[in-house]
């Protein structure tokens, strides 16, 4: 029985998961802001292009940006109401960007009124990866890669597997668990465009075993479809991520610097094919997702539905938190990077939103850094297998081109196992963000020169 | 819809901890180093108790002095140099002259520990470097025991203890045998087998009721102050079992080729074995942090431990069986390196392919 198995993959931690105090609460709609700031790139790849003007009024599903090359994803207007402006504004990743900004028709039923249903047992493989790039989806399990992209059909390298990640390692996030326990049959369909875009025969749900309702539903709403097969894992960070996931269901690992598909398997999150599931019938473009607001800062923590480009400040503002000191983070506490401005969006890849008080979260700046004592619960931690603590010294050392060619840095994604571990309280997987940006600004730097000798010739 | 800006603080992510940090680990160190600190006083009386002290403020005035002379805050609050104090004390004789203790407790901070630049760049065992000094310094003191129980152990000091400073010994001698105990109830179990031919039971060896060092004494002492470390997740119970996995599998192939050696188990309960496999061989610091590299070191500490007790002129060869497990550190992790998560063989050999 494979329901009695525990999966599991090699290293990682178990930190304290503080779900319990939004899991239990149903997915809640939020008003909309007075207005909305879609920045153009929302997901992984080139930039959206606008389609709207200064001025121009837009219906509430209506394109206002298109897909600018293959990867690259539309933007649907999640409201309607009149475009503003088109300028630079600040984004969760910190850098200004340019933004189509919409101010909300006050009185408008806000219905969605923009759609062309599609019939997809008469699509072929290219018109359904095109369906599904016309509806803006990105990976909502925060990557915001375009999702058609990896559901493009590619002979040269099949697919035989679809796994679907329900895995939801993070603390705190709650989003998946709540959308696989309230949209199953969204889920369930948006399965099988996948598996029909690809020609992949077989989906694996893999769900954490702190989250046996979700199970229990999901196996509840699957009648004929024995194609389709749910299985849980271990609950362990970050079972959720990719790679993880491939081993820890498949005992297969993806090659250093690969991708799943190369040991033939397709990842997508619940949360986007449930998405899928629900907006290409109805041929309608992704306007918003559900986040969790949670943290002690939170007087009404919950899972939302929120329009995307719903500034984060009018999201606090609403569910009234009020301290005068504190520390706002997009994403998990394991990955997630905090914020630096309220007026920044919820975009597609926004899968929480932590406020902590003061006395809650770590102040780096005060927390006393000892020496490498050599206790090695960085190696057992690191689930790439890595050798945090070498790298770790020579990242102090900035041998930054040593660790990636010797010591396997570019292998990191940077899951902050080994900085959440280390008792002498080193930034490590901080240094190895630093490394690898410089060792990409380097690198970029060389082709440039590169590129400039070879055209002097 | 205008409320005040909030101060928002800006971290890089991760932004949770474990809360186990260095001090804490340290400190529980120390907690587990306490039953065995009682159980040594209890045995040995006020020379024991007089000498834990003594070595344990000389190793922490030693610290500190070097904080002030590097012009640094005081780094005792880490607690490592408690630890030094109190293994360091642990090795020496119960009737171990004080002002020796002193010497060893300074070497142990000086040359072992800050010379290397403090806690975690140090290459060897401060407490062992310690030890190993006044070995070669001492070899006299340091091979003169007193059996445990002596009846007014709690009244008066064993001669030797108030040796004043810089001078030889005091003879205990005299004291001993107006005590009523003998000669060879003051030889250790394993000098016993060594030079004497005589073996010691098994049960004393694990009860500890043996002459010897300070904590030499009781192996089952020594496996349950370990085992509280391991649940907590502070030793890595790794290193002890392969120790003993060494000596055992070494032990009995000499034993096998020559029955007058030792056999496993006298090897494994006798002498500091279990206190250094426990508390020395798992200093974080010395050992290796790779999962293959500390299998490797452990067996090797075992695999000496064996051969020194056998075959050199010293009963006893944890000590330079640590010490050189020590050693051999940065050599076994650079051999070790865990294979990281997909790598590909073929590209690290071809890499002229590309």
């Amino acid at each position: 029985m494979q329901w009695l198995q525990r999966f599991h993959f090699k290293g990682g931690i178990h930190p304290h998961y503080h779900k319990d105090r939004t899991s239990d609460l149903s997915i809640r709609r939020l008003p909309f802001p007075p207005r909305l700031i879609l920045p153009l790139d929302q997901h992984i790849g080139a930039p959206a292009l606008p389609l709207v003007r200064p001025g121009q009024e837009v219906l509430r599903g209506e394109k206002i940006a298109e897909a600018n090359g293959f990867v690259s994803a539309p933007i649907h207007a999640p409201a309607t109401g009149r475009v503003t402006s088109i300028e630079l504004k600040p984004t969760a990743r910190g850098s200004l960007t340019r933004s189509i900004v919409i101010e909300v028709s006050k009185g408008d039923p806000q219905e969605v009124r923009v759609g062309s249903p599609h019939d997809i047992d008469s699509m072929d493989h290219d018109e359904l990866v095109r369906a599904i790039q016309d509806s803006g989806l990105a990976g909502l399990g925060g990557a915001a890669f375009p999702s058609h992209v990896k559901l493009k059909k590619d002979d040269t390298r099949p697919a035989d597997l679809l796994l679907v990640n329900g895995c939801e390692c993070e603390p705190y996030l709650t989003t998946d668990h709540r959308v696989m326990l309230e949209q199953p049959e969204d889920l369930i369909q948006g399965i099988k465009y996948a598996l029909k875009a690809t020609g992949t025969r077989r989906a694996i749900i893999g769900i954490e075993d702190n989250k046996l309702d979700a199970v229990e539903t999901i196996r509840a709403h699957l009648h004929h479809e024995k194609f389709i097969e749910v299985r849980t894992v271990e609950t362990r960070y970050p079972q959720g991520a990719e790679k993880l996931l491939v081993k820890s269901l498949l005992g297969k690992e993806v090659p250093e610097g690969g991708l799943p598909i190369d040991v033939g398997v397709i990842i997508h999150n619940v949360g986007t094919l449930a998405q899928m599931g629900k907006l290409l019938p109805a041929g309608e473009g992704l306007i918003e997702r559900i986040v969790t607001i949670t943290g002690t800062g939170v007087e009404k923590p919950g899972n939302y539905k929120i329009p995307l480009g719903t500034p984060i400040g009018f999201v606090l503002d609403t569910l009234r938190i009020d301290t005068t000191r504190e520390s706002i983070i997009l994403g998990g506490p394991m990955m997630g990077p905090a914020m630096g401005s309220l007026e920044a969006p919820v975009t597609k890849g926004t899968s929480g939103i932590l406020v902590f008080h003061e006395r809650d979260f770590i102040d780096r700046e005060h927390v006393k850094v000892y020496p490498c004592i050599k206790c090695g619960r960085c190696v057992d931690a690191c689930p790439m297998r890595l050798n945090p603590a070498q790298l770790g010294w020579l990242a102090a050392k900035r041998e930054y081109p040593v660790m990636a060619e010797k010591h396997h840095l570019n292998n990191c994604f940077e899951c902050g196992c080994c900085s959440y571990i280390c008792p002498s309280h080193i930034p490590l997987v901080q240094y190895f963000r630093i490394a690898k940006a410089v060792n990409r600004e380097q690198a970029e730097k060389q082709r440039k020169l590169e590129a400039e000798a070879e055209s002097e010739q | 819809m205008m409320r005040k800006p909030p101060r928002i603080e800006l971290h890089t992510a991760p932004h949770a901890v474990d809360g186990q940090g260095v001090a804490v680990i340290m400190r529980n160190v120390v907690y587990s180093l306490l039953p065995l600190l009682a159980y040594v006083v209890w045995l040995f009386g006020l020379s024991a108790l007089m000498l834990i002290l003594v070595v344990l403020l000389s190793t922490l005035a030693t610290e500190r002095f070097f904080n002030w002379m590097g012009k640094q805050g005081s780094t005792l609050d880490d607690w490592s140099a408690v630890i030094t104090g109190l293994l360091l004390a642990l090795t020496l004789p119960p009737g171990f002259p004080l002002w020796m203790g002193a010497v060893a407790a300074i070497i142990s901070i000086a040359l072992g520990k800050v010379l290397f630049g403090g806690l975690g760049y140090n290459l060897l065992n401060p407490a062992l470097v310690g030890r190993a000094f006044v070995q070669a310094a001492f070899p006299v003191a340091i091979t003169t025991w007193t059996p445990p129980f002596i009846a007014t152990r709690f009244a008066e000091f064993i001669p030797s203890t108030l040796t004043p400073p810089f001078m030889q010994p005091l003879d205990s001698g005299p004291w001993l045998t107006a005590s009523g105990m003998d000669a060879i109830s003051s030889a250790t179990p394993l000098g016993l087998h060594k030079f004497e031919s005589v073996s010691t039971p098994l049960e004393s060896l694990f009860m500890g009721t043996t002459a010897g060092s300070a904590g030499e004494t009781s192996a089952l002492l020594i496996l349950l102050c370990g085992a509280y470390l391991a649940l907590r997740k502070m030793l890595n119970w790794r290193i002890p079992m392969y120790v003993f996995i060494g000596v055992i599998v070494t032990s009995a192939l000499l034993h096998w080729l020559d029955d007058t050696n030792p056999d496993p188990l006298f090897m494994l309960f006798s002498g500091g074995l279990m206190l250094g496999a426990v508390f020395m061989a798992t200093d974080m610091v010395g050992s290796p942090i790779t999962p293959r590299g500390v299998m490797i070191y452990g067996l090797l500490i075992g695999f000496l431990t064996v051969i020194i007790r056998v075959y050199g002129s010293l009963s006893e060869g944890v000590m330079y069986a640590i010490l050189l497990g020590n050693a051999a550190t940065p050599l076994i992790e650079m051999a070790t390196q865990p294979r990281a998560f997909g790598e590909r063989k073929a590209a690290a050999k071809g890499k002229t392919d590309d």
